[in-house]
This record gives structure tokens, sequence and C-alpha cells, in this order.
């Protein structure tokens, strides 16, 4: 048996042979060809074919986004500039396997040359060459293994393209060797409920068909477990099985300190399936779905009409309406449509409404109609709207101003700008309350866009100097008895969660996915625990000892 | 059949670049006659090459130039012109 660390997603344990992503294949040999030009060709070209039209079909098959990306590369296969490349070296006497590798490797390097977006495009190319490669060599194309049987699937790292394709009924377990909590491979595990580890770097070593227990909980991947420790597995996850359709409870400390649990949701659909996992109310309705998928703003009553669905859903109970979040990594065309270098510290946010006023003036008044809509046929929700990336006390007073003048009775910011964070006790003078977002937060605090691969080891919410701009605006909310929940990943990780209560938060927003295991937790610490394990995940000097100071803060607290 | 040309403005908010690169390739081969397009002044590259059109990083509001050799020529620089007017990712 033997033991490999990573950082695991929720609390779940799961075990199953291992089935790994295949790995790229070894780079072709620049040897002369012994067949003939013609012959070489004719490889080529039946290769291409064969890959473009099995691309094609995985598209068909995945529909959406993943579509798109798919046909795009199956164009890409059968590419008339590259096939003049390849023809050129195939002309020269090369065999078609180097011709494939070199012309490809050449276009490569100048997408990568230009960088940002086009730079991101060269891994299509890649994966493109690999399934040509490995089509002339008669070998399986490098991806998601289809063992035919349910497997825990051991990768480096998984590609929204590659997730797509996954069939999840087949998935105990995923373990990837890179990324962070806030990858994609997290988040999906994350919104499926399935167990996870990431950033287990020792997994490469993993071998097919070795049985291993995923162990989410322990943060660690214990491979050629033995029977005892199967069984022991086994008994956790039915446990946890139990648990989870156990009866729901409010949300609460070992002590009985309420932390009511929220859900967050992008559309009012989601709603039912909220109330169901035991969502408390709605810690962050996001309204871009409105927005995203038209070229203008969308009128008044249709916006009614959707925010009124979702207060009905909640009769009785909180529901923090975010105003509309566009720019950075959402970008509408309708209201900020200048190039900026740096999207992220640009027009967005309540920056970009500000900048366009009538539509935040349009949000507000379909918001109090719907509100006033609801109670018109009974009990009303308890609306609470909230601002986007707000910088500054003046941005602040501008938005719980505007707010007041449509009536919406409780207005408040999100605080994912250190300088709110910092400045928390006169913001929180000026509003009703304040919802933190960890993801933007942690993004700023480390000067680390959450959009780049290249720096996503920065965007990590255990990082003690997020957990301190955390402090600071709960002991601010503490002071002038004004409510500070989170919103975002953060707590959504359970030990993390009771870190932020710690911390000062009051109520928790999550993926509704995560309400039982969060729930869960929080009931084995009294309010004095969970205070003791946050000063010790902040008394510490980077993310992952963060993480681990409060597991043993933890362990010694049970 | 002569060689017809016409410059347009790119109206995709994130330019010239994946699904709408994808969709004008696509189109420029299904002309079945060739078709260049050129950033500018730059050189022209084969509008049905994906990677050549991708490769130019023709982003929103900037000026390309279609040249159709052959066929309909202008009925189909009017398909190819109104595809790269449009704002495909704001569908």
């Amino acid at each position: 048996m033997s033991t490999i660390p990573g950082v695991g997603i929720g609390l779940g344990v799961a075990q199953g042979p291992v089935a790994r992503m295949s790995d790229p294949l070894p780079a072709p040999e620049n040897t002369p060809s012994t067949l003939s030009v013609d012959a070489e060709t004719a490889r080529v070209r039946e290769a291409v074919h064969a890959v473009a039209r099995e691309l094609e079909e995985r598209g068909a098959q995945a529909g959406g986004n993943a579509q798109d990306v798919l046909e795009a590369q199956a164009m890409m296969a059968e590419d008339p500039s590259l096939e003049t490349e390849v023809d050129t070296r195939l002309g020269a006497g090369a065999t078609a396997e180097w011709a494939v590798y070199d012309a490809f490797a050449s276009f490569r390097d100048t997408l990568t040359a230009v960088g940002g977006y086009l730079g991101e495009r060269a891994a299509d190319l890649d994966d493109v060459a690999q399934r040509v490669i490995a089509r002339l060599r008669g070998v399986p194309a490098p991806g998601v293994p289809e063992p035919g049987h349910p497997f825990v699937l051991v990768a480096t790292d998984l590609a929204p393209a590659d997730t797509a394709l996954l069939d999840l009924t087949q998935v105990l377990a995923l373990i990837t060797s890179e990324g962070g909590p806030t990858s994609h491979t997290a988040i999906l595990a994350r919104e499926k409920g399935i167990v996870a580890i990431v950033g287990a770097a020792d997994a490469a070593s993993l071998a097919d068909g070795t049985t291993v227990i995923v162990d989410a909980a322990a943060g660690v991947v214990l491979a050629a477990p033995d029977e005892d420790e199967l069984q022991r597995a086994r008994n956790r996850a039915d446990a946890r099985a139990n648990a989870a359709s156990a009866p729901i409870t409010a949300g609460a400390l070992a002590d009985g300190t309420a932390v009511p649990l929220l859900a967050n949701l992008g559309k009012p659909e989601g709603a039912a399936e909220a109330v169901e996992l035991g969502a408390e109310g709605v810690g962050l309705f996001r309204t871009e779905f409105l927005f995203l998928s038209s070229t203008r703003a969308p009128t008044v009553p249709q916006q009614r009409e959707s925010y009124r669905q979702l207060l009905e859903a909640f009769r009785g109970k909180k529901v923090v309406v975010r105003a509309l979040d566009a720019g950075a990594d959402k970008p509408l065309a309708f209201l900020n449509d200048a190039h900026e270098e740096n999207p992220a510290l640009g027009l967005r946010g309540l920056r970009a409404l500000r900048a366009a006023e009538d539509i935040l003036r349009e949000q507000l008044t379909a918001l109090a109609e719907a509100d006033a809509d609801v109670r018109a046929s009974g009990e009303a929700a308890d609306l609470w709207v909230m601002a986007p990336m707000v910088s500054t006390v003046e941005e602040t007073t501008y938005f719980v101003t505007l707010a007041r003048e449509y009536g919406i009775k409780t207005a408040g910011v999100m605080v994912e700008v250190p300088s709110s964070a910092l400045l928390a006790d006169r913001v929180l003078k000026e509003a009703d309350f304040a919802s933190i977002g960890t993801n933007d937060l942690t993004q700023y605090t480390l000067a680390a866009d959450r959009l780049l691969g290249s720096v996503a080891s920065f965007q990590d919410p255990w990082h003690p100097a997020v957990l301190s701009l955390i402090r600071t605006t709960g002991k601010a909310g503490a002071e002038l008895g004004k409510p500070v929940g989170i919103c975002g990943e953060a707590a959504a990780d359970p030990l993390l969660a009771v870190v932020l209560v710690g911390l000062g938060a009051t109520s928790l927003s999550m993926a509704p996915s995560a309400l039982a295991d969060v729930r869960a937790t929080l009931l084995e610490y009294t309010l004095d625990d969970a205070r003791r394990i946050a000063e010790a995940a902040l008394a510490a000097n980077d993310a992952a000892s963060a993480r681990t100071a409060a597991r043993e803060a933890a362990a010694a607290q049970n | 059949m002569a060689l017809a040309t016409r410059t347009v403005r790119i109206g995709s908010s994130h330019g010239l670049h994946a699904r709408p690169a994808k969709l004008f390739a696509q189109a420029a081969k299904d002309a079945g006659v060739p078709v260049t397009i050129a950033k500018d002044a730059g050189a022209p590259v084969n509008a049905a090459s994906i990677l050549g059109v991708i490769s130019l990083g023709i982003d929103h509001g900037d000026y390309v130039t279609l040249t159709v050799d052959g066929g309909a020529a202008e009925d189909i620089l009017d398909r190819l012109a109104d595809l790269l007017a449009t704002d495909h990712d704001a569908e």
C-alpha cells in the first residue's frame, strides 16, 4: 500500500480500479521513408479523414459548446494550409508520422508565439496531431478511457472538451496530478457530487487497473489497499450515503450557533432542487443568464417574470440577488464594448453598471415589482439586493442610495476587492450587509488572473492573506451588527466553511450539491472550535500549510 | 469570371477566433472557388484554412479584405461579408 497526497474536493470516499487518460504519444523519429511518396500521402489522407469524421461524431454526441470545439478540431485536421505543409515534407521523403508531427508543430509554434487566446488553441491542435499520429500507428488515440466497467479516472488535468465526453455514470472518482481547488475538474466534481482529489502530483505513477481508495476528506489516494481498508472505506461511503438521506436540519454549529446555509443559483429553475437539498434561502442569485444570451438588455417585464419565479419558490426565506455582473470573463456587448488589456481590472461589475445606469435602474425596478407581485399573492420572500465588485465606500453609498430609491429594503455589496475588505468598517456603515466573493477576492489579493492556467496555483482561497481580509470584514460586520455572508467556491469546502465561520461569516452560500457535507461538518464544531481552527489557518505561511494547520487543529478538537 | 474583392469590418465581439472562425472557414470552403482573406494590408491567406484564419489574429472592429476568384463571386462575397459583420459571440 502507498499513500499519495492531494487536495480533496468534498468529504466523499470511493474505491475502484484506475483507468488513465492515456499519456501523449512519443514523438516520431525523422527517419527516411521506405515507402513511395504516393503511399505515404495516401496514409496521411486516410488518417486525417478518419480523425476528422470521428471528431465530428463526438461533437454531435456532446452537443453545446463542446460540439463547436470538436468541429473546429475536425476542420484543423483537414486544413488545406496544413495539407500543403504535410505534402512538402512527404515530397522530401519523410514518413507520414514525421510529416504530420512536424507540420502540426510548425503551426503550433505560430499560434504559441501570438500567445493569449491563440496560444490556448495550440492545445486543440496538439490533440488533433496526437489523434492523427495514433491512427497512423494503429494505437488508441489519447483521451478519455472507455474500459467498459466503472473506473477511477486518473489524468493530468481535465479539459472542458474531455469532461464533455465523459460518461459520468462510469466514473467512480477523479484524480488529477495537476490543477487546484478551482480547476475545471474540481468545479465539475463539486457540481456533480463526484469524489475527487486534485493536484496529487504522484498520481502519475498509478498504473491502469490498480485498485485505489480515493479519500477526499483526508485528501489522500491509497494505492493497492488491503481488504480491511477497502471494507472501512465501503462502510464510510455507506454511512455518508445515509447521512445524505438523513433529515435536513437548519445549518448550525455543535453549540447551536445558527449558520444559515444558502444556495448559489444561476436560474430560477434551479430553485426546486436547492429547496430539496435543504437550502434555507438563496445567498447568491446571479442575474447574468438574463443578459448573456441577448444582444440587447432584457425588458423590465421579462426580468420581472424571472425574478417573480425565483421569489415565489422562496416565500418566507432570504433571497440575495446580485445586480448584473458583466465584464472580465463575461463581457456583454451592450454594456462594455471597449477592448481592455486587463478586463479583470477594467470596467466591470458596478463600474460597468454605473456607466450604463439605465440597465441598473431597470433591474432594480423589475426586482421591486417582482417583490410586490409575490407579496400580493401571499407571504413575501425576504429580498436582499447587492452590487458586484464594489471597491470604494463612495460606490457603496451610490448603490445603496439608488436601491432605496426603488424601495429595496435591504441593500448590500459584494466584497471581492481587497480595498472593500480593508475598509469594511466604513463600507458596512453604509451597506446593510456584505457578501464575500471568495473567487474574485483571491484573484485580486494574489494578483493572479482566474482565467489564466499558468497562475492557477495562486487561486487558492485558503491563502492566509485572503483569510485575513475575510476576518477584517467579519470583524467589521460583528461590530456594526451587520451580516457578512460568503458566496463562492470556498464555502463549499467543508473544513474551509468551518474556518470562514470562525473568521466571522454569518451565513454560507454554495452550490446546492455541497450543502449536505457542509451541514454535517459544521455540526462537529462549536464556535470556539471554529475560531481556534481559523487562527491556526491564519498563522500559516501559505495556502497549503493553512489547510494542513486547520486539519490538524480540527483533529485535535475531536 | 473575374477577381472580386470587398473590405468588411468584423462584428463578432471576440473577433475572428474559435466559433466565428470555424463558421467563416467552413463557408469559404463551401464556396467551392478560391477565397482569400487579408487583415489590413497584410498578406492574404486561404480563407478555407481555419488555421490560416485563426493565425491572422483578427479582433472585433478590424477590417479585412476578401478576394474571390471565379464562380458567382459577388454572391459569395455577399454571403461571406454578412457572416463577418454578424456578432456570432452574442448568439
